[in-house]
């Protein structure tokens, strides 16, 4: 135990001095590092801890974008203030499929296609209806003042994106320390099995995809204040999805650290790419190149690995049996 | 626009479109009824097969309903690989592991084609593009009446295929209790590489009747995907008369969509049916279980 806190410790002191050492390029890389650590996060504790395989997470993070812009661009709405309304917002998008869905009973393969399905209609929406400009996108106004939830210096993006990635960490490590946590842990491993110790079932379900709607919203605002711009096809397209379920997978799902250190790889693998790009001229064209990449390593993971790349760091039967709180 | 003739216009052509449609959902319905797995790569290697019938044509001039036998032949081994080096493997526990690791697959291939073909759209311009068929008040693309019927004929020779030959026997018995396939003898991991290849051999038909009316991208795989599950949890999964049926229906939703609720917006109307009988009857219309 005193190793990993020790490790942990070390590993806060080097992000927080990181952006001070390295030019703006990298602390950009790293603020990426750590945004999508986050989101992965928010996948992961429905995906990974509770075994809600979801391939429409996008879905949460569109809304979360969306509301928070338009109450900001149309309405006039401080964007902190809007921030808290957006993660509202996501969680009862989050709690509306979760009820459907876990009412009608749907498990596995059906939940992850019915996800991808909500995520496509709330796309075509946001692409037709009037208050989001439809496919126009919606843009921020530039006025880089930090009561405005916009920096001109990265640095304070960088460690925005790491404060989040860090609560993330914190609600993952409650969740393996947690009776809600334990219970999660049940329903995936067996869900007949946990209704048959009394575990509401559904109900934890319906929680964990709140909360996980909640924070991947939170990651949709931030990445609006980010860029100043959303459209439907980022802030509804299955490229986030797959990026979120991505990170976890590689790193391992159901793991504290697993979305951190998928994300890690996913970013290393996307500048070896451009630097293979910058070098060899037939693969000029980047991002399907470090894509064809992710797409093996899932499949890879999946067939050979299935507790990811954070199981080459723990030696077998290290890990203790998980104690009540 | 609520014309009578409009409307029946729109029938006519989303009938046309369902034709199609039936022969991927075939593949699809046939892959699950009989390996239990959810083929999330099933647009994305009709995409591929539709590059095979543009670059048959480019290249060689070969028309896309001639290079129909080669094509069909071709996906077929595809598949058969497909299954015996990956698919086969890990066709075994949780079926979320073969999902992700056939979205795993979806990506390798959209990127592969990106890269290898570049984000273009490309057409084949048969010379018979431009002739129309007068039917009753509506005019026709003679290309999707010949796909239309090629397409029926197809499915009702895969019919009969499942119904007469050994093969079709044992493919049944393996989709119906596969235990007992294996105990009167059926060599169940070559029925099911054989299934995963007709289901890949439907989409090769598929593109090639696709390809004189439509384009193909990089991405169409993803336009495809959706579509392709929607009709066979419509039609119950794993059943070839629901496959046939939701194939029409949602041809004709898809063209009623686009004419009433414009572009953009018609094409909500796929993935609400199939968030809507997934809620409401998710063995949909056909099926026996979910």
């Amino acid at each position: 135990m005193s190793r990993s806190v020790l490790l942990c410790v070390l590993g806060l002191a080097a992000a927080l001095a990181y952006p001070l050492l390295v030019p703006n390029y990298l602390v950009t890389i790293g603020m990426l590092v750590f945004f999508t650590a986050f989101i992965g996060q928010s996948w992961n504790i429905a995906g990974g801890f509770a075994g809600q395989t979801s391939f429409g997470h996008v879905v949460f993070f569109g809304t979360g974008a969306y509301t928070s812009t338009i109450l900001q661009v149309t309405y006039g709405w401080n964007p902190w203030l809007a921030w808290p309304v957006a993660m509202a917002a996501g969680g009862a998008v989050g709690w509306m499929i979760a009820v459907l869905s876990f009412r009608a009973g749907l498990r596995g393969s059906y939940f992850a296609l019915i996800t991808l399905a909500f995520a496509e209609v709330f796309r075509i929406l946001a692409n037709s209806v009037p208050f989001t400009k439809g496919g126009l996108g919606m843009l921020i106004k530039a006025d880089p003042r930090p009561l405005n939830f916009q920096f001109k210096d990265p640095i304070w993006i960088y460690y925005l994106a790491l404060l989040l990635c860090i609560v993330s960490l914190l609600i993952a490590w409650q969740l393996t320390r947690s009776r809600f946590g334990a219970r999660l842990v049940a329903i995936r491993e067996n869900e007949d099995a946990a209704r048959a110790l009394g575990i509401d079932v559904f109900a934890e379900k319906v929680k964990v995809l709140t909360l996980s709607g909640a924070m991947c919203a939170a990651g949709g605002t931030f990445y609006a204040q980010k860029y100043l711009y959303i459209d439907p096809g980022i802030a509804f397209g299955v490229d986030k999805s797959v990026e979120m379920l991505l990170v976890s997978m590689v790193g391992g799902a159901g793991t504290i650290f697993g979305p951190l250190i998928g994300s890690f790889t996913l970013m290393g693998i996307n500048e070896v790419t451009r630097w293979l790009a910058s070098v060899v001229p037939a693969f000029k064209n980047v991002q399907p190149l470090s894509l064809i990449v992710y797409g093996i390593m899932l499949i890879l993971i999946v067939a050979r690995l299935p507790d990811g790349l954070m199981s080459l760091f723990r030696r077998p039967a290290a890990k203790p049996p998980p104690r009540h709180a | 626009m609520f014309d009578p003739a409009f409307l029946f216009a729109g029938v006519l052509n989303g009938l046309l479109a369902g034709g199609i449609y039936v022969l991927v959902a075939v593949g699809l319905t046939l892959i699950y009824g009989v390996l239990h797995i959810i083929n999330f790569a099933h647009g994305s290697l009709l995409m591929l097969a539709m590059y095979a019938v543009f670059y048959l044509w480019r290249l060689i001039g070969i028309d896309p309903y001639a290079a129909l036998p080669a094509v069909i032949a071709g996906a077929f081994g595809f598949g058969f690989v497909l299954y015996r080096l990956l698919i086969g493997r890990y066709n075994h526990g949780r079926d979320e592991n073969i999902l992700l690791i056939t979205l795993g697959l979806s990506i390798v291939i959209d990127n592969v084609a990106l890269l290898f073909f570049g984000g273009d759209t490309q057409t084949i311009d048969v010379p018979y593009a431009g002739t129309f068929v007068e039917v009753g008040a509506a005019f026709l693309p003679l290309p999707k009446i010949i796909s239309f019927g090629a397409s029926l004929v197809l499915c009702a020779a895969l019919g009969l295929y499942m119904a007469r030959s050994d093969m079709g026997k044992a493919i049944r018995a393996v989709a119906k209790e596969r235990q007992g396939a294996r105990l009167v003898g059926i060599d169940v991991e070559n029925v099911f590489a054989v299934s995963y290849g007709i289901g890949i051999a439907c989409l090769g038909a598929a593109a090639c009747l696709l390809m004189p009316t439509y384009y193909v991208t990089p991405s169409s795989g993803h336009a495809f995907v959706l579509v392709a599950f929607t009709i066979v949890v419509l039609g119950g999964m794993g059943s070839f008369a629901g496959a046939a049926v939701g194939g029409f229906i949602i041809g004709i939703t898809e063209s009623l969509g686009g004419l009433f609720l414009g572009e953009q917006l018609g094409q909500i109307g796929i993935s609400l049916i199939f968030i809507l009988i997934l809620l409401l009857k998710p063995t949909g219309l056909f099926g026996s279980k979910a």
